[in-house]
């Protein structure tokens, strides 16, 4: 009952983070110089007369604020967010087309962080003090440092310049009949740089906070208790260290999981990658604010829910979080 | 020497990354003596490949000097970096301080306000920030500072939390010391220690979040950039590598220097926490 009563009381911040962010969204909408209905319109649609006025109708644009404010508010609670000029269609249906591209590219990242940064801070936590530990210390320290997209286009001069192995560009081979598999083998293809970059980041943060975490539980008294029972070391790591240890990083991870389509706009940008963020960079080229703002709240709604979902696994794993909250 | 100098002296990460920050802040300051032209102008054949006679860096497709961007790219990034870096501390403290020495209610707002900055995508409300503002500088060190502040103020409250308690807090209120005494002069430099070591990462944050906003065309044209140059020389991947290689090295090995320098301020000023955290 406590459990249900915590997840209920997070949902509902759920829903009131999300109202902050439109309502963040339309101030800076009339925030911004200018008529808001250019904003919105954009730049190529504030020169249509005919769109600019479709705007200010569909927005109450002539009515008072408040009223404004609720039109706005009431659109994007039903998912409608405007028609984008620059491609004469309404932004949700871009977005909905665009979403599972990005989807697969940030939960592939993601997944490969996750392992890459589980095993390299275990492995290091092993070795404390020794080389393995100095070396995947340092490579995260690294990683830290590098900017995300020179990161994506060094890949591309390497292995797809140089060495010619991987595919620089898009999500596909086009214009080619492939079956289903070949297909399938194709995208994964193509998935594989950008993938690993964004994922890159994440791994040395995972790296770091695994290796902290593992450390933290192998001084604790259990696994001195167990040890000085007689378990056998690989017993010991199995089931009282890696257990305790994993719980905490695996809700952190999946709290950072959203962050990770902000991170896509850079990647999907070098490797022209079909995604939301790659259309939030168009929109910001053309300056169709309607579209980039649409793509900001989308990508927000993806970090409350994946918040949500780490809600989710905490208090499924840890009965006592009712305590804690 | 103070303690705390010699201290630092013997942090290895710490002083590696101090010589670095040092010859990158001499490179900016002297950026106009090295480079005294226009970092914009054409200064030789498009597209020639570094070490070339009298282009350390080479030439990018329009033939302005590689290494005047590098050069005069430093400064912008340094300047950006620190200047949203100190934006966001100050409204970090204010904000943790008021929260945390106050609570009840007051702290209830300004930590739902602090959570709600720190859940939405900081990099994407970056861009919209400086997208709808247009691009300047002083829409970029904005955006910048508007989502870097919040880890900020969750430190500071904290201290603050823990500190509002101790004994010389509770003296200097008997003492009829006013509140903004109390919080400036008698908590406020007790709870600095952990913000000195957040700042210095900060800085290397901020560096990073400008470079992809420049990178992404949300530069000030006025200023030459290295996330700028990185987009630029982009599309001539193929043929001219350098271009892009070359200020993404720039920009890696500045990071690094905060991060180290960062490192070390930390091993210095709070050992108990470095041990537990360091990698």
């Amino acid at each position: 009952m406590a459990q249900v009563r915590f997840l209920l009381i997070r949902l509902v911040k759920a829903i009131m983070v999300l109202l902050a962010v439109t309502v963040l969204s339309f101030g800076l909408i009339r925030a911004a110089p200018g008529d808001p209905a250019t904003v919105m319109a954009g730049e190529q649609g504030a020169v249509d007369p005919e769109f600019l006025e479709r705007v200010r109708e569909r927005y109450g644009l002539d009515r008072p604020i408040h009223e404004q404010l609720f039109t706005y508010v009431a659109g994007v609670a039903m998912l409608d967010f405007g028609d984008s000029y620059q491609h004469n269609r309404p932004v949700m249906e871009l977005i909905a087309e665009r979403l599972p591209a990005t989807l697969l590219l940030t939960l592939t990242a993601f997944a490969l962080a996750l392992i890459g940064g589980l095993l390299m801070g275990v492995t290091a936590a092993r070795h404390v003090g020794k080389w393995p530990d100095a070396l995947i210390t340092v490579a995260a320290l690294l990683f830290f440092a590098l900017p995300l997209f020179w990161v994506g286009l060094m890949a591309i001069l390497l292995f797809s310049v140089q060495l010619g192995w991987l595919p620089a560009f898009g999500m596909s081979t086009i214009g080619v009949n492939m079956s289903p598999i070949e297909r399938a083998l194709d995208v994964a293809k193509h998935l594989i740089l950008p993938a690993s970059t964004l994922g890159l980041l994440y791994l040395a943060t995972y790296t770091r906070m695994t290796r902290a975490s593992v450390l933290e539980v192998m001084d604790l008294e259990f696994v001195r208790t167990a040890r000085a029972k007689g378990l056998g070391e690989r017993r010991i790591w199995r089931r009282h260290i890696l257990k305790n240890a994993l719980l905490p990083i695996i809700t952190l991870a999946s709290l950072q999981a959203g962050h990770l389509v902000g991170g896509a706009v850079l990647t999907e940008t070098v490797f022209s990658w079909p995604g939301i963020g790659r259309l939030a960079f168009d929109a910001l080229l053309q300056r169709d604010y309607n579209l980039l703002l649409a793509t900001f709240i989308i990508a927000s709604a993806f970090v409350v829910f994946f918040n949500l979902v780490a809600d989710l696994i905490y208090s499924l794993a840890d009965p006592r979080i009712e305590v804690a909250s | 020497m103070s303690d705390f100098a010699r201290r630092f002296l013997g942090s290895r990460s710490g002083m590696i990354g101090l010589v670095l920050l040092v010859l990158l802040v001499l490179m900016a300051l002297s950026a106009d003596l090295l480079y005294p032209q226009d970092p914009w102008r054409m200064a030789g054949r498009p597209n020639l490949p570094p070490f070339t006679e009298g282009f350390l860096f080479g030439t990018d497709q329009l033939g302005r000097d590689v290494a005047a961007g590098i050069v005069h790219g430093a400064r912008m990034s340094l300047m950006i970096g620190f200047a949203s870096s100190v934006a966001a501390i100050g409204v970090g403290v204010v904000v943790g301080a008021v929260a945390g020495y106050f609570s009840g209610w007051v702290d209830d707002v300004l930590m739902r306000l602090t959570e709600f900055f720190q859940t939405i995508p900081s990099f994407m409300l970056a861009i919209v920030l400086v997208a709808i503002f247009s691009p300047s500088l002083e829409s970029i060190v904005t955006a910048i500072a508007v989502v870097s502040w919040p880890p900020i103020a969750r430190l500071v409250r904290a201290e603050f939390l823990s500190l509002r308690q101790r004994d010389f807090v509770k003296a200097a209120r008997v003492g009829g010391h006013s509140r903004t005494n109390i919080i400036v002069s008698q908590i406020l430099p007790n709870a600095l220690s952990p913000v000195i070591v957040m700042a210095s990462l900060m800085v290397a944050t901020a560096i990073l979040i400008e470079s992809g906003l420049s990178f992404l065309g949300l530069g000030d044209r006025n200023f030459i950039t290295w996330g700028f140059m990185i987009g630029a020389g982009r599309t001539m991947i193929r043929h001219a590598w350098w271009l892009s290689a070359i200020p993404g090295l720039a920009i890696f090995v500045t990071v690094l220097a905060l991060n180290l320098f960062g490192q070390g301020l930390s091993d210095v000023l709070n050992p108990r926490l470095s041990r537990s955290t360091r990698t």
